[in-house]
């Protein structure tokens, strides 16, 4: 049997994305994926020399404007440490609020791009349904609906009235419990089932040693989150990653699905242990050194490294975004599918190329 | 009348292709949103299509960059005339946050022809759909509009 190459991508239907994948078939079955990278790149890793540091909060956010909110905190939380700022305690658990609340949204965006990938669209509007409740309590909390742009150095932008965290509890209450509604569908669904079970399995010794992070890597039965750092506020609250043993893209699915739901109880308890006080700490001066800092994103782990030398620049700033670390295990779950799985398997990384390339 | 005809149709029901361009996914959730339950312009007919070749109308978010300008160039030279081009968000407009990387080219006029122009950081699917509704308004002109 001679070998074919079919280009997917960079403009797919699946993907909203421009990435590019060759795909090397033998006859129906994937023998070779060799991912092609640039679509997205702008060099912003750079603009931190022409942008000072609170300028630079807007331009992170806009590394992937679904997980805004997360980039910011991630950028927050390694100069503060830089800086040796402390927030307040109310700011540290409003960024909790809000980053989970980014965490609903984009996992009930993923949940609903993985049903229309294998045709479900009745499962994809309906979350995507689900998701605006969440869009617009981030419109009503922050004023934009995407890009939210809470986080300042030394804590947040905005605060939460009574009413408005009444008004936010209420409104994931309905959240959840169209959720649960769903939850039959996207456990138990023969189309679901067949189409996602035993398809992309990734073993927890090769997940492990190709650093798969995020809910890959969780669904492949390694149980390590970033929230388990306990950053912000989170070592106030109760917390136990999910885990799922096997693998496949069923597993990944059924992971982000719980994550969501706890992700609401996150909320929840944070709403209702928000301390009084001040939201922003006033500090002066400008960072200098070297710094790390580390996230959990809806995808997986946020890594950033930061370098100042004393002036409002900074000198080197790099990010390490969670596709790709996820990208090496995608290429080794290819080979040896069908070419109608590859949208599915693609997809069940979750997959940021805007994150990635930067 | 049978040109007449058509144009009816594009009017009624325009097929739309979305391409990202470089943005940072933000304008592309709420170009997706439109079309989901909450805003739902499928009501007017409008269809999100994968294929060039059958679209009327472009959606570009996002900036252009040195390797995806081709692509680009490439996607609008496969849509048969006439056809209306929307540049969503302000990377699309003029570059936004990023108009002064190293990678980026700028807007989305920079490589082909604009007709509708949505600010926005990211645009708010109203705005999104009002981009659509003037571009219908393009092709009832006729012709010449687009």
């Amino acid at each position: 049997m001679s070998k074919t190459i079919i280009p997917f991508g960079p403009q797919h239907p699946v993907l909203p994305e421009p990435i590019h994948l060759s795909l090397t078939l033998e006859d129906e079955i994937v023998v070779e994926a060799l991912p092609a990278l640039g679509y997205v790149h702008r060099g912003l890793e750079k603009l931190c020399e022409i942008r000072d540091i609170n300028q630079m909060i807007q331009v992170v956010e806009r590394v992937c404007g679904i997980c805004s909110k997360i980039h910011a905190q991630c950028f927050c939380l390694g100069l503060e440490k830089m800086m040796n700022v402390e927030p307040p305690p109310r700011a540290e658990y409003l960024r909790v609020v809000w980053s989970e609340l980014h965490r609903i949204h984009s996992h009930l965006l993923w949940l609903g791009l993985f049903a229309d990938s294998f045709g479900f669209e009745a499962l994809f509007y309906q979350l995507w349904k689900i998701r605006e409740r969440v869009m617009d309590i981030n419109e009503a909390t922050a004023g934009n609906r995407v890009i939210i742009s809470v986080n300042v150095l030394g804590g947040v932008r905005r605060d939460l009235s009574a009413e408005q965290v009444r008004w936010i509890t209420s409104q994931l209450n309905m959240v959840e419990q169209e959720l649960k509604d769903l939850q039959s569908t996207i456990l138990d669904d023969y189309t679901i089932r067949s189409r996602t079970v035993g398809k992309g399995i990734l073993t927890r010794e090769k997940a492990y040693e190709l650093g798969a992070v995020g809910p890959t890597l969780r669904g492949s039965g390694v149980a390590q989150d970033c929230r388990q750092l306990g950053s912000s506020a989170l070592k106030h609250l109760e917390f136990q990653p999910v885990v799922e043993q096997d693998g496949d893209s069923f597993a990944r699915n059924k992971v982000r699905f719980l994550e969501t739901l706890q992700s609401i109880s996150l909320v929840r308890q944070a709403l209702k242990g928000l301390p009084k006080g001040e939201i922003k700490t006033k500090f002066k001066g400008s960072p200098e050194g070297e710094a790390v800092s580390r996230v959990e994103q809806p995808r997986g782990e946020l890594f950033y490294y930061f370098k100042a030398n004393g002036t409002k620049n900074l000198e080197r700033l790099r990010i390490r975004t969670p596709t790709f670390a996820n990208i090496p295990p995608l290429a080794a779950m290819l080979p040896g599918i069908e070419l109608a799985d590859v949208p599915v398997i693609v997809l069940s990384i979750d997959p940021c190329i805007s994150c990635t390339e930067r | 009348m049978f040109s007449k005809f058509l144009q009816k149709c594009r009017v009624k029901s325009p097929w739309v292709l979305h391409f990202d361009c470089g943005s940072c996914n933000g304008c592309d959730i709420e170009t997706l949103a439109v079309l989901t339950p909450v805003y739902d312009v499928e009501r007017f007919g409008i269809i999100n299509m994968g294929n060039p070749k059958h679209a009327d109308v472009l959606l570009v978010t996002g900036t252009v960059n040195h390797r995806n300008k081709k692509v680009l160039r490439n996607l609008y030279d496969q849509m048969p005339s006439p056809k209306a081009v929307i540049a969503i968000g302000a990377c699309g407009l003029s570059g936004g946050v990023f108009r002064e990387a190293f990678n980026v080219v700028g807007g989305v006029d920079k490589v082909i022809p604009v007709n509708v122009y949505v600010p926005g950081c990211p645009a708010k699917p109203e705005a999104i759909i009002d981009g659509v509704v003037r571009a219908l308004e393009l092709f009832q002109a006729g012709p010449e509009g687009v």
